[in-house]
């Protein structure tokens, strides 16, 4: 059933099951681009089915048929963008199944959050599938990854057309699933095969808390329709506890897919999948989801105020202290991951402190420059064969692209003004400031800070001074892997503009737009957070100038000889090892106790009957000897012992 | 008629049924195990003549039986004869223990 409404978002009346349009709405025919907007999905998925039958047979040219129909998404995903902008949303429903008196129904929706996600999410699909022609050439697994990569993506947009929550949790799960696949896609080294158990486990962890909010809002609210719950929770039908408790678990779900603290460990590890997935999967795509699923259902979560306290602290706490790890890693896509989890943090602090914008924009500006950053780190890991940073050195004479590039990404990241960080994280600082949360905003103030100098540390260490080792046959990576940067760097620049201070906050403007609950389109902080966020950013660069270009300073001035900080900053706070020691420790020893159960009670039980039966079976068949002699004796004394009964008991038996 | 009583009969019957009995289950010949059978036939037969003589009714019905089981025991002792012939020549073998087939 199919409607589409003049300000809201489509509604699934439950008990149609035929397409019924609502007379007098918006002019229809127009919206033929968003009425068809399932198609976007399918491109990919069809892309994947196409390389999983004949990707052997196409070999090289499997790249070919990801790139046209991820294109093909992409262009599609614009043009309904672009209609977005004029039309209402449109969305349409049909029932999937009926049980009783329960009705399940599947379909799509085309809100502003969405047509902004299809966008971004295809945008940076298309552009990783063409940099991978490169970046994977000569991989003799190069089909499979494609489909990987079609899988993902079909995975990732059917996520973002979702119009209810079961349909999010089945997509949300097959982005896990993609995510699985292609971090674990070297499994032949054992770092690879660790990483993709441990980022599916770790999120699994957090979808267990998703699944359990998603059963009891259905369970309150008998739907799982996103409208028809926002209904039910402005009615008042939903207790404000239960809000509350399905708003954090919910949110439990985000912070795992999003590595949020303290389920944050897998991210960092993911690096051991090739460059392009970190680009597209650990920057700016599924990690996003979880920011991503907190804004589509942020009208549940502004209903209770101590959800969103909740996320602000948790977002306000992982930007800093991934922010603080990233400070010292040597590892370039691992000193990226840790900003990734950093800048996620930046946006759940946003969205804790109801800057519904603020969050989405900064997911956007972080999608482009975060996926920049990425891919120009997989060209130099391209051109040197190496991760570490330790090792590099110089490199921006001989990478004439991906040098300015990286520098454009790494501007933009560290909240240079007229980037589009700048903008975004603007505006993440004014939602926290006016939010009312002052510890919170310095906080991330701080982190601003160490971000804009773990990136120029980074950026110093690998592109001036002198290579620290002998780097034979450097080059540049070739165009089809450097045009998609140019375009990720001009976006990285350009981004911002779309929701200024100075130049009008357009998007701003039409996210809200019909949606008086999810708050102002634009935030007005003081102009002395601008400010501030500008100094704490330039102060960060010429530290990082200081220590790593000009080298005036130690790189110890801080911490002195003792090197306690450092360690235990390099040690990454010892997260991983505080979870070797409990929760892992623990459920070995669960796991021993059971097996133990297993194998002596279980498997004894088992084995007990399994004797008795076969030694019953065993007597048996001696008994059957062929020799009538003997069955004639046996029947003669049987007969005998019924004659003897017989006549002991004068026939009765008592 | 004689003075013979009625429990000498099924004394003597009793006595030869317990032999081919015995005979039936422990001999190893398979000839003398048919031998053993008909003796426990035959003592049925005399039971059959006794109680057609001593029993509650007499009448002439159950010595008439007894010649009816003569002739079938005769026919059988033929079949069982060709049987263990054929047997024979199968298996040359009398020993029953080596008749096992039917274990299979």
């Amino acid at each position: 059933m199919g409607l589409s409404t003049k300000t809201g978002r489509c509604q699934a009346l439950l008990g149609f099951d035929k397409i019924r349009v609502v007379p007098g709405t918006a002019r229809r025919g127009i919206v033929i681009m968003m009425e068809n907007a399932w198609l976007i999905p399918l491109f990919p998925l069809l892309s994947f089915l196409i390389l999983l039958l004949f990707g052997k047979r196409l070999k090289e040219a499997s790249a070919y048929v990801g790139i046209l129909f991820t294109l093909a998404s992409l262009v599609y995903s614009i043009l309904v963008l672009f209609e977005r902008f004029s039309e209402p949303t449109y969305g349409t429903n049909f029932e999937w199944l009926t049980i009783g008196d329960i009705h399940l129904t599947a379909g799509f929706e085309v809100n502003q959050l969405n047509a902004l996600m299809l966008v971004i999410v295809s945008l940076v699909s298309f552009l990783v599938h063409t940099y991978s022609k490169g970046y994977m050439n000569g991989d003799e697994r190069f089909p499979v990854f494609y489909a990987y990569l079609g899988l993902f993506t079909f995975a990732m947009l059917g996520l973002v057309i979702s119009p209810n929550l079961l349909q999010t949790y089945i997509f949300w799960e097959l982005v896990g699933v993609g995510s699985f696949l292609l971090i674990g896609f070297y499994f032949y080294k054992e770092e690879a095969k660790a990483a993709a158990k441990k980022a599916f486990i770790m999120t699994r962890i957090g979808d267990v808390g998703l699944f359990i909010g998603m059963i009891l809002l259905f369970w309150q609210t008998k739907s799982f329709e996103y409208s028809e719950i926002f209904k039910a929770v402005d009615a008042g039908a939903v207790s404000g506890t239960m809000i509350t408790l399905t708003a954090i678990l919910i949110f439990i779900g985000a912070v795992g897919k999003s590595g949020q603290f303290p389920l944050h460990t897998w991210l960092p590890d993911a690096m051991e999948g090739p460059t392009p997935v970190s680009a597209l999967i650990h920057a700016a795509t599924m990690v996003a989801a979880g920011v991503y699923l907190v804004a589509a259902l942020f009208p549940l979560f502004q209903a209770s105020k101590t959800a969103l306290l909740t996320i602000a602290v948790i977002g306000a706490f992982t930007a800093i202290f991934a922010a603080s790890i990233g400070l010292v890693q040597t590892d370039i896509k691992r000193v990226l991951a840790y900003s990734t989890v950093s800048q996620l943090g930046y946006m759940m602090l946003a969205l804790g402190s109801a800057g519904y914008v603020a969050g989405v924009f900064h997911l956007m500006t972080h999608a482009f420059f975060k996926a920049l950053l990425f891919l120009a780190a997989g060209s130099v890991i391209h051109a040197v064969h190496t991760q570490n940073i330790e090792e590099m050195g110089g490199l921006w004479k001989k990478l004439k692209f991906t040098g300015p590039l990286f520098l454009i990404g790494t501007l933009s990241i560290s909240g240079v003004p007229l980037f589009s960080g700048f903008f975004s994280k603007d505006e993440i600082l004014a939602a926290a400031w006016e939010g009312g949360h002052p510890i919170l905003f310095f906080l991330a103030l701080i982190a601003a800070f160490m971000t804009a100098f773990y990136m120029f540390r980074l950026f110093f260490m690998v592109f001036t001074g002198k290579p620290r080792t002998e780097m034979k046959n450097v080059h540049e990576s070739p165009a089809n892997m450097t045009y998609p940067m140019m375009l990720l760097g001009v976006l990285a620049i350009v981004a911002g503009y779309v929701n200024t201070p100075w130049f009008g906050s357009f998007l701003g403007d039409w996210l809200v737009d019909g949606n008086p609950r999810l708050g102002h389109a634009h935030v007005e902080g003081p102009i002395w957070i601008m400010i501030a966020a500008t100094v704490v950013s330039l102060l960060g660069i010429f530290m990082a100038y200081l220590m790593y270009y000009k080298r005036s300073l130690a790189r110890n001035w801080l911490s002195g000889t003792g090197d306690t900080l450092h360690t235990i900053l390099t040690n990454k706070y010892y997260v991983d090892e505080f979870y070797q020691l409990t929760v892992i420790a623990f459920t070995k020893g669960l796991s021993y106790f059971l097996r133990f159960i297993d194998v002596f009670l279980v498997e004894g039980l088992v084995k007990g009957v399994v004797g008795i039966v076969q030694g019953l079976g065993r007597t048996g068949s001696r008994m059957q000897s062929g020799q009538v002699q003997t069955y004639g004796a046996v029947a003669f004394i049987g007969l005998a012992l019924l004659a003897v009964i017989y006549a002991l008991t004068g026939g009765y038996l008592r | 008629m004689s003075s013979v009583p009625a429990s000498a009969f099924l004394a003597l019957a009793l006595i030869l049924f317990c032999i081919g009995l015995y005979g039936a289950l422990t001999k190893r010949n398979t000839v003398i195990v048919l031998i053993s059978i008909e003796l426990m036939l035959n003592a049925v037969n005399i039971n059959l003549v006794t109680f057609s003589k001593y029993g509650l009714n007499p009448s002439i019905t159950g010595q008439i039986f007894a010649l009816f089981t003569i002739s079938v025991a005769a026919a059988e002792a033929a079949v069982g004869l060709a049987i263990l012939i054929s047997l024979y020549r199968a298996k040359k073998t009398v020993n029953i223990d080596e008749m096992d087939i039917m274990k299979h």
